[in-house]
């Protein structure tokens, strides 16, 4: 069997907004538009992958929030109606998803072998969260690559960010494993924001563009900061100021998503292509993509 | 009871161990038992109303307040899926739901009604209306937990519920679905090994059991701080469902409580606890926090205006403009007290109605109103409400595709000329002086609210 590969790793946020903003006609809520800078840069991300071939797509959202280890979905088909609990009014979603639940399991059992708590779930009554589903739809919209979804463990909060980070280089180090000895193809979705600063009221008319900005200016710097080491290739920087970004920033890194992902990738070296950054209720949002298929050793 | 209130109230755990799997480990047997009993105890009580206010379901615009009539789906928890699923299908009072979601309105509090279909009910809610409603019969409500609200705002949610129950005659339960330490095992354990998951964890929590036990609720309420900062992890919402609990008993220490059971499950510490409203004890409290009726503080990070005031709470009712041909009306300019438009466009020409100084939505008066509810004169300042005046005129006419420019004459009253020409006169010259319409002042004995100066405008488009 062929070596598996990551084809390329991307930062891709999940605010709800985004999809209730497409008007796609899974999410039952109407929009008159709004968000465009963010949902041109999923636009952006898509063409520019359109001709990488891939088998399936990893996912870390920061909304399967587990405290008792790192879940994995382990059925093949997940349908139902996901309503988010924050935002019913934006996003009322069916969904229709596959797993791959082969590499899934791939994955579960490096993890287990590195001494990571993992679970397999296979609960057919389970909801998938939101952040997997928006970040699924505007990663492609067609849903017709099998997913791997992976929950997010709250170690940072039982614990430090330093302690997540430990996990979460781990636990990207055995997706990474796994996903060679695969033999697959891959794309690895980080679904979390950088700032995330809410806004504590909503405008009327929630896609009111008019309303939107980024809380405060040191969110608007913290996530330029970061910015700019993805683009100049210095994502060791990203790892090493991380426990700062996520606290003062009360950046979603929180959840483990962007470390995992960083990990996956090896902390690339290599700058990153910035398809997108905008605010979705005063919380910073940056589409990124790693384009590893470019960076391929000779 | 006359009059309704709060007839009991509980203290439950969230995690769904005591519907699922109580046979799996001697306390969730012992928790589901306790449950069992609170049931048992509400039955008796003879209530008609369930309150909930779950821990295990943050909110960030908002409190919000499930009103759904019959919300129906099937939970499973985002850890424990192993062991099974809940359905549910629930008794909601939607129409009480919808009463205190304008009670806190009117406290100036922002909450909002949810009724979707396949909303998600978060755990704790759903395990607590399962067992302590098993048949359904009582109808409930649910409020979030807002995740940046402190204890004013949950006193005063609190408040407008309890005065809710009050006015509607209600014999209620008020219930908080919450953990007491809520640190759990971080790896999976066998049910058998299940404890609380440190000796601190454990102590702090037999303190808060001991105050409960005492009736002292309040006290609990005073402590969540440090209960927060010694035992509970940063999840996603703070301790505070003893701020609300406190709230709703008229944040008293003399109240009877009995703790029905304490366990672990999966080391976080969990209780079932009795707070009846009958005095035992001394009682004797420090109240030592503001008894805010009113949230006053600031959450509008979108506009720069201040937070709503409670619209038309007091002075004159406030309208929807009224439209006919030609009438221009717009969100940015203060609702009519009125049967009538904010402007009229003919021809050329746009009439504009009597224009104040109230700012649109929270109807607040720039400079202050010029007396209190009570009649009781106040000091106020001329320049912010003309300046004000101005504001709302400017915003009218570029509503209706015109300017401050294009203003030809003006009408203004004051309600107080020996006191007010001078400054309204300055405002003016820097403002509409700058335009030049024609300009006619009167002095008048009252407005319809408690401002100093309106204006009626004619302009050009
Ligand atoms: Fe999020």
């Amino acid at each position: 069997m062929a070596q598996g590969e990551i084809v390329a790793g991307c930062l891709a946020p999940h605010p709800p907004h985004l999809v209730y903003a497409e008007n796609p006609e899974q999410n039952e809520p109407v929009a008159e538009g709004g968000w465009e800078q963010l949902r041109w840069g999923y636009e952006r991300l898509r063409e520019s992958l359109k001709g990488v071939d891939y088998d399936a797509i990893v996912i870390l959202s920061p909304h399967w929030q587990t405290y008792v280890g790192t879940h994995f979905l382990g059925l093949e088909n997940f349908q139902s109606l996901s309503v988010d609990p924050v935002f019913p009014n934006l996003f009322r979603y069916h969904y229709d998803m596959n797993v791959d639940i082969e590499l899934a399991k791939q994955i579960h059992d490096k993890a287990d072998e590195a001494g990571l708590a993992v679970r397999m779930m296979t609960n057919p009554d389970f909801r998938v969260d939101y952040g997997t589903i928006t970040t699924g739809h505007m990663f492609r919209p067609e849903w017709d690559k099998p997913l791997v979804v992976i929950s997010s463990n709250r170690s940072r909060a039982y614990y430090s960010v330093e302690v997540m980070q430990e996990m979460m280089i781990e636990l990207g180090r055995v997706t990474r494993e796994a996903i060679l000895e695969s033999g697959k193809k891959v794309v690895v979705l980080a679904s979390n924001s950088l700032s995330h600063r809410h806004f504590t009221t909503e405008s009327e008319i929630p896609e009111d563009m008019s309303k939107e900005h980024i809380t405060s200016h040191a969110m608007h710097l913290w996530d330029m900061r970061i910015i700019d080491y993805m683009k100049s290739g210095q994502c060791q920087r990203i790892i090493d100021e991380m426990p700062e970004f996520t606290e003062q920033a009360i950046a979603e890194t929180d959840g483990g998503a962007f470390t995992w992902l960083l990990s996956t990738l090896e902390v690339p070296d290599y700058p990153a292509i910035l398809h997108g950054y905008g605010t979705i209720i005063g919380t910073g949002n940056a589409i990124v993509e790693w384009p590893v298929y470019q960076h391929k050793e000779a | 009871m006359t009059g309704g209130g709060i007839v009991e109230s509980f203290v439950v755990p969230v995690h769904p161990h005591t519907v699922l799997a109580p046979e799996q480990n001697d306390g969730w047997g012992k928790l589901r038992q306790a449950y069992d009993d609170a049931a048992q105890i509400i039955k008796d009580s003879k209530a008609d109303l369930l309150i909930i206010y779950s821990t295990t379901w943050p909110s960030i615009i908002d409190h919000q307040l499930i009103s759904d009539p019959n919300p129906e789906w099937v939970m499973v928890d985002h850890d424990f899926h192993e062991l099974g699923s809940i359905h549910y299908s629930l008794n909601i009072d939607a129409q009480f739901a919808a009463m205190w979601n304008n009670e806190n309105h009117a406290r100036g509090l922002q909450s909002r009604c949810v009724n979707y279909r396949g909303f998600p009910i978060d755990v704790g809610s759903v395990v607590a209306l399962t067992l302590l409603n098993p048949d359904n019969k009582i109808p409930a409500v649910i409020v979030s937990s807002n995740v940046y609200a402190d204890r004013s705002e949950t006193t005063v949610l609190a408040k407008a519920c309890k005065e809710l129950v009050r006015k509607t005659g209600r014999r209620a339960v008020a219930i908080t679905a919450m953990s007491l330490s809520n640190r759990m095992f971080t790896e999976h354990i066998n049910p058998e090994d299940d404890r609380i998951h440190s000796l601190k964890d454990d102590e702090w929590n037999r303190k808060i059991l001991e105050f409960l036990e005492a009736g002292r609720l309040e006290d609990v309420g005073q402590l969540s701080r440090t209960i927060q900062q010694q035992i509970r992890v940063q999840k996603v919402v703070n301790f505070k469902p003893m701020w609300w609990l406190s709230a709703m008993n008229d944040n008293r220490n003399n109240l009877t409580g009995k703790v029905l059971a304490y366990e672990a499950i999966h080391g976080a510490g969990c209780a079932v606890v009795n707070l009846n409203p009958a005095q035992s004890g001394f009682g004797n409290k420090e109240y030592d926090e503001d008894d805010v009726e009113v949230y006053s503080g600031e959450r509008g990070v979108l506009d720069t205006t201040k937070p709503a005031e409670i619209e038309s709470s007091e002075g004159p009712a406030l309208w929807d403009p009224t439209e006919a041909e030609g009438s221009v009306n717009t969100k940015s300019a203060p609702k009519p007290v009125g049967a009538y438009p904010h402007a009229r466009k003919v021809g050329d020409l746009i009439y504009l109605s009597g224009v104040g100084p109230r700012q649109p939505k929270t109807n607040e008066i720039p400079g202050g109103p010029i007396h209190d509810s009570d009649g009781n004169a106040l000091d106020y300042d001329i320049r912010a409400q003309t300046q004000a005046v101005i504001d709302n005129i400017a915003r009218i006419l570029e509503e209706a595709g015109s300017s401050i420019n294009n203003v030809l004459d003006v009408t203004s009253f004051l309600i107080d000329m020996d006191r007010d020409f001078q400054g309204y006169n300055e405002v003016w010259a820097e403002t509409l002086g700058k335009v030049g319409p024609t300009r006619t002042t009167l002095a008048i004995r009252a407005l319809p609210t408690p401002i100093a100066v309106e204006m009626k405008v004619i302009a050009s488009i």
